[in-house]
């Protein structure tokens, strides 16, 4: 058996993939993660406090965990989710009765749910440990950036099953942009930008008219949440996220002493 | 102190006339970019300098940056919605009961109308709470909103629960063929003294 693994491992096929050799030494064991294109955003040595789950409770690699399913389970879903409000519904119901395994909705949602919280975690465990002193102040500004887009792809995606809860809970949130100041029609100093009587800050042209696609929530709405959540929001994260663990490394690494 | 900027100014730009840079150190004083602004043409400036030096790079690529990013906005605001229309007609007034609140339009308007002997109003189905819309309960005279109990009398007076003003009142009158209409543009808010307003109410006497 192991001859026939030392012949494949010779063909041209496998040198041409893997660009170093199987034997476990130091060199081969380095140049597994850096000629890997995915791992080589790893460090290829991380200290030994780096693992230890006391430290660091290992919520940000959860987090990026959770992203990923959610991902994958949200890819999916999208395969039989259509964003109208003639089908939106229906859909969902049929994710769980129509569609084998139909479990995809439910691990979506558990899932994000888990983010939410141990991004929350996360944040919470960066702050006890102090990692947010100098030199790491740019990296937990991008990581609240994070958490306000994980809060706002949960909100984006809570609409997309169209029901009850999901309607009048994006009203609700939706009814405060238009009291912001400046950009809301109902907010101060609205009244302040209009030329000659002509209000230009109105309820067909204020933040919230743009943010729903109309004055209130429909058809528009849906369509436009659905692209935020499975396109705007989740391409900004995912480059922030990429800056938020490049940083870690160019900081030293994860969980050293100070 | 010598400023050295390569690269975008160009080294020609900064050194002075002589290339031997020990030579003058003692007498050429450093450039700055803000003298090369002023006077750019003083003979130094080589010819791929110019552009730069003068900022006529950057100045047409932020203007065409920023009217992309201004087209995108707009973009964003769509010109035609598939909604209902604002102003609708709602009937003739002898269709409606005196006393009585009229749901014919809540679903597809979201307005209610009253009638009272000497005159119409409408009222909009949105709670002053969060935006939930209340029901109608006629035997007890007032609209209940189901999602934190928001209560309203007949007139659109909030009396109990979380909404912290009255209902507001749409735009009403008379169309030219003598039914009542309704603009959902202008509202009427009864905290701010608005329904003495003319226009917030249709004085109609059968």
């Amino acid at each position: 058996m192991n001859k026939l693994f030392e012949k494949i491992r010779e063909t041209q096929v496998w040198k041409s993939i893997f660009r170093h050799g199987y034997p476990d030494t130091p060199r081969n064991r380095t140049l597994a993660v850096l000629s890997n294109f995915f791992l080589h955003l790893h460090p290829v040595k991380v200290r030994r406090s780096g693992i230890n789950l006391s430290y660091t409770w290992c919520m940000g690699g959860l987090t990026f965990f959770l992203f990923l399913i959610e991902t994958i389970t949200g890819l999916l879903l999208m395969f039989y989710y259509r964003p109208t409000a003639e089908y939106a519904y229906q859909d969902i119901f049929a994710l769980r009765e129509n569609v084998p395994l139909g479990l995809m909705r439910e691990i979506h949602r558990w899932a994000a749910h888990l983010m939410v919280i141990t991004v929350w975690l996360h944040m919470y465990r960066v702050f006890l440990t102090g990692s947010y002193k100098p030199p790491r102040e740019f990296n937990w500004n991008v990581g609240v950036i994070l958490l306000v887009l994980t809060l706002l792809l949960s909100f984006t995606g809570y609409l997309l099953p169209w029901d009850q809860l999901a309607v009048w809970a994006v009203t609700v949130g939706t009814n405060m942009a238009r009291a912001t100041p400046f950009l809301g029609h109902e907010g101060p100093g609205a009244a302040l930008l209009s030329i000659g009587g002509l209000d230009l800050v109105h309820a067909g042209s204020d933040v919230r008219f743009g943010l729903l696609a109309g004055r209130f929530v429909g058809e528009g709405t849906l369509l436009r949440f659905y692209v935020l959540h499975c396109v705007g929001f989740p391409l900004i994260a995912a480059t922030l996220m990429a800056i938020h663990f490049w940083r870690v490394r160019k900081d030293g690494g994860i969980s050293g002493p100070l | 102190m010598r400023i050295s900027l390569r690269g975008e100014f160009g080294t020609k730009l900064l050194a002075p006339l002589s290339t031997d840079m020990e030579e003058n150190k003692e007498t050429s004083k450093p450039e700055t970019a803000d003298s090369l602004i002023r006077s750019p043409l003083r003979g130094e400036v080589s010819r791929r300098g110019l552009f730069s030096s003068l900022g006529m790079a950057w100045a047409p690529f932020g203007g065409a940056g920023a009217l992309g990013l201004g087209a995108m906005t707009r973009f964003l605001f769509p010109n035609v919605l598939y909604e209902p229309p604002q102003q609708f007609k709602a009937g003739f007034p002898e269709e409606f009961a005196v006393g009585k609140v009229d749901e014919r339009f809540k679903a597809s308007y979201g307005v209610w109308i009253v009638r009272e002997p000497d005159n119409f109003y409408a009222l909009s189905t949105v709670c002053t709470h969060l935006g939930c819309t209340p029901n109608w309960l006629s035997s007890s005279g007032t609209f209940k909103c189901p999602c934190h109990g928001s209560g309203f009398v007949i007139t659109g007076i909030n009396v109990e629960g979380p909404a912290p003003r009255p209902l507001e009142r749409y735009k009403i009158g008379l169309s030219a063929d003598g039914q009542i209409e309704i603009d959902k543009n202008t509202k009427y808010q009864e905290e701010k003294g608005q329904w003495t307003m003319d226009g917030s109410y249709l004085s109609y006497t059968a």
